[in-house]
């Protein structure tokens, strides 16, 4: 908050101040603590990656034997990458100061769009499966608009539209699950982003023999994650646009001042979320194979939990793609580890817990070096 | 504006309905959107039309809503309600409430989740599910024969904290199988070899899916997965898939009996199900309701069965089961 205060002052008192508040970054630093407050203040993606080391560390003696296995690990990557997806379009949304309660059940809409549509209803899946597209975005437009034209708080909306959301998948879905051979029958493509993928088989097929890579298994859920990641990364750090997410989450006031249409910036931000969640609607019916209109009750919480986890701030304007995929990882891999350690579910919540806490205790820890 | 007209309306309906002189029965579900209950509404809905009285319903906002549920009666009772059926969320919270109805003269009949204590209700019609747990596990044992003795069994449950229906299902499945169950009310206390694995699916397909993961890791020699309901073993299922263990060589169980757990079933992915009766369950509430007389209750149990019936397409000698055919025809949602 204080960022911003100090940021409409600044845009306020003109450039020949400003000089002054950029320079208070580089005040010397005396001490380690002092010097790791620094260093994680430049490097702030660097405190998630120190986290996934340790709890790879603690796991790797906790279940020896199994948790350090290729196969694990390709195992937690399938788990963790509806929930990195919907991280994605939950960044976007944060770094702008906001919030998308909605997401989670965006994604269930969108999945009952696409699968109901193809298989019950018998259209083609050219026509079902951008349908479901779209009818992400139209829900990620919906919240855009209210966002901007009723000057709601992202949070009172997203609650509202979360429930109105629900209620709609309700309707269009009677409730009813798709199974998995019905979907393979009507709409296989729905389900690609289940296939496996051996890299050891596909690299030996074309001669080379990478035995580093066996036992680990991919699907194309995973490389679709990381494709869409790719391109939001892209986005935010080399477009215009995505400088003007960053500087709309930062200080809505000076990035008008400063001639970005903050609106037309949350409109599309909101949709791009929403047409994001739609993609992890068809990571979702590949993993499970067909639609459950059940499915994914607490998805929009674990996508906030992975976006914290990965060091976005939660008051926008800082934060990064790298750290929310990271911080999904985190989640995945104590959650993982934690099992095949042998603990109750109820232990895997308690250290999710903890770690959003310390997660959060951290970035207001760093702020305070810019204050 | 629209609001208040909307809220002097409902006001006006709630009052009028006792002129009016309409009978009023209620049903009251723990979620509005688990397929059991969309279906046990579907089956009130009928019963209602047919003996011209009028149904209120209301369901708690998620499963675990106690006090949805308490502003549901409250409501009914102010309707002038006749009675309603319910099936509580919380089987020790919702009691004083119930109890509220009653002394107004409403007729309260539970359904599918028993009471605690069960007697404070006029009624309760409920699945076995101890039974229904047996009938699977005694069909998994006749399955696999002289190898059961050396099974490696997987257990996918619903919760950690253990609720009725879950330990109910898991103990009733274990004492099918021939496992000493020890305390017959909570299960992880066994020490049974043959056992590997508790994990907790949330009865979810995608969470399913993860424990399924998680228990091969630990157990990657299992030849028998128990699943709290059909969503759980979908996802079950997928997991095994991914490993190639899709190919006969675990059998996987389940219960509810939803049309696609049935066809599950007849695709062979599902070994076997025990099918329960919600239409069945809702449609007898609302006719005793009604009528005002409730059918006889074995003391012994404490509630009315309304059923449960193995589904398998491969019948074990001395499991009493019916074909898929047969369970297509009776299934829900």
């Amino acid at each position: 908050m204080s960022d911003n205060a100090s940021g409409s002052a600044m845009a306020e008192r003109g450039l020949k101040d400003a000089d002054q508040t950029v320079a208070s970054f580089e005040e010397p630093e005396h001490g380690l603590i002092r010097r790791t407050q620094g260093f994680l203040h430049r490097f702030p993606t660097s405190i998630p990656f120190i986290v996934l080391l340790i709890g790879i560390v603690i796991f790797s003696f906790a279940a020896p034997g199994k948790f350090l296995a290729p196969f694990n690990f390709s195992l937690i990557l399938q788990q963790v990458t509806i929930i990195a997806i919907l991280g994605v379009a939950q960044t976007l949304v944060i770094l702008t100061a906001g919030i998308d309660l909605s997401v989670g059940v965006i994604m269930i809409l969108a999945s009952v769009v696409m699968g109901r549509t193809a298989v019950v209803y018998g259209v083609p899946v050219e026509i079902a499966f951008p349908l479901g597209l779209l009818a992400g975005f139209a829900c990620g437009l919906v919240n855009g608009l209210i966002v901007t034209k009723l000057r709601l708080p992202p949070f009172i909306v997203t609650l509202g539209t979360w429930s109105i959301f629900g209620a709609l998948n309700v309707w269009y879905s009677k409730s009813e699950t798709i199974r998995q051979a019905d979907m393979q029958e009507a709409a296989p493509f729905l389900q690609w982003t289940g296939t496996i993928l051996r890299p050891y088989n596909f690299f030996a097929s074309l001669g080379l023999d990478w035995s580093f890579l066996k036992g680990w298994v991919l699907n194309y859920g995973s490389i679709v994650m990381l494709v869409v990641a790719a391109i939001i990364w892209y986005v935010l750090n080399r477009t215009a646009f995505g400088r003007h997410v960053y500087a709309t989450g930062d200080d809505p006031d000076a990035a008008r001042l400063s001639g970005i249409n903050t609106d037309r910036t949350l409109i599309a931000v909101y949709a791009l979320a929403g047409f994001i969640c739609a993609i992890a609607a068809w990571v979702l019916i590949g993993r499970i194979g067909g639609v459950s209109p059940q499915a994914g009750q607490t998805a929009n919480l674990d996508s906030i939990t992975a976006v914290v986890i990965g060091g976005t701030s939660l008051f926008g304007g800082r934060g990064s793609i790298v750290g929310t995929l990271v911080g999904a990882l985190i989640v995945g891999v104590f959650r993982n580890g934690l099992a095949l350690s042998g603990l109750e579910l109820l232990w895997q919540d308690f250290a999710v817990g903890v770690l959003i806490i310390v997660a959060v205790t951290i970035d207001q820890w760093i702020r305070k070096i810019s204050a | 504006m629209l609001k208040k007209l909307m809220l002097a309306g409902s006001l006006l309906a709630l009052t009028a309905a006792p002129v009016m002189a309409e009978e009023v029965i209620g049903l009251i579900t723990k979620t509005e959107t688990n397929p059991f209950f969309v279906k046990m509404r579907e089956g009130a809905q009928q019963k209602a039309q047919e003996l011209g009285v009028k149904l209120i319903t209301a369901a708690g906002k998620y499963d675990g809503d106690n006090d949805g549920q308490v502003a549901a009666i409250e409501n009914l009772i102010a309707a002038g309600a006749k009675g309603f059926a319910i099936v509580p969320s919380d089987s020790k919270a919702i009691v004083p409430t119930i109890q509220k109805a009653r002394d107004a003269g409403l007729k309260v009949i539970v359904l599918d989740t028993p009471l605690d204590p069960m007697n404070a209700a006029d009624a309760t019609f409920a699945t076995d599910n101890r039974k229904a747990g047996m009938l699977i596990g005694e069909w998994a044992k006749g399955t696999l024969g002289d190898k059961a003795k050396d099974a490696r069994i997987v257990f996918l449950d619903l919760a950690t904290n253990q609720p009725t229906v879950d330990f109910l299902r898991d103990q009733g499945f274990m004492q099918g199988f021939g496992i000493d169950v020890k305390d017959p009310n909570k299960y992880g206390d066994e020490d049974d070899p043959r056992i590997c694995t508790h994990e907790i699916s949330q009865g979810d397909q995608e969470k399913g899916r993860t424990a399924m993961e998680n228990a091969l890791q630990k157990c990657p020699d299992v030849n028998v997965v128990y699943t709290i309901n059909e969503p759980a073993a979908a996802g079950a299922w997928e997991a095994l898939k991914a490993v190639g263990k899709d190919d006969g060589s675990v059998l996987l169980v389940s219960i509810d009996g939803g049309c696609p757990g049935v066809k599950n079933v007849q695709a062979g992915t599902l070994g076997a199900t025990s099918q329960q009766y919600p239409l069945k369950m809702a449609a007898m509430a609302l006719e005793a309701i009604h009528s005002g007389k409730i059918p006889d209750i074995d003391p012994a149990v404490g509630f009315l069965d309304t059923g449960a019936q193995l589904i398998t397409a491969k019948p074990v000698d001395g499991v009493p089961s019916i074909s898929v055919e047969e369970g297509l025809k009776l299934c829900w949602g």
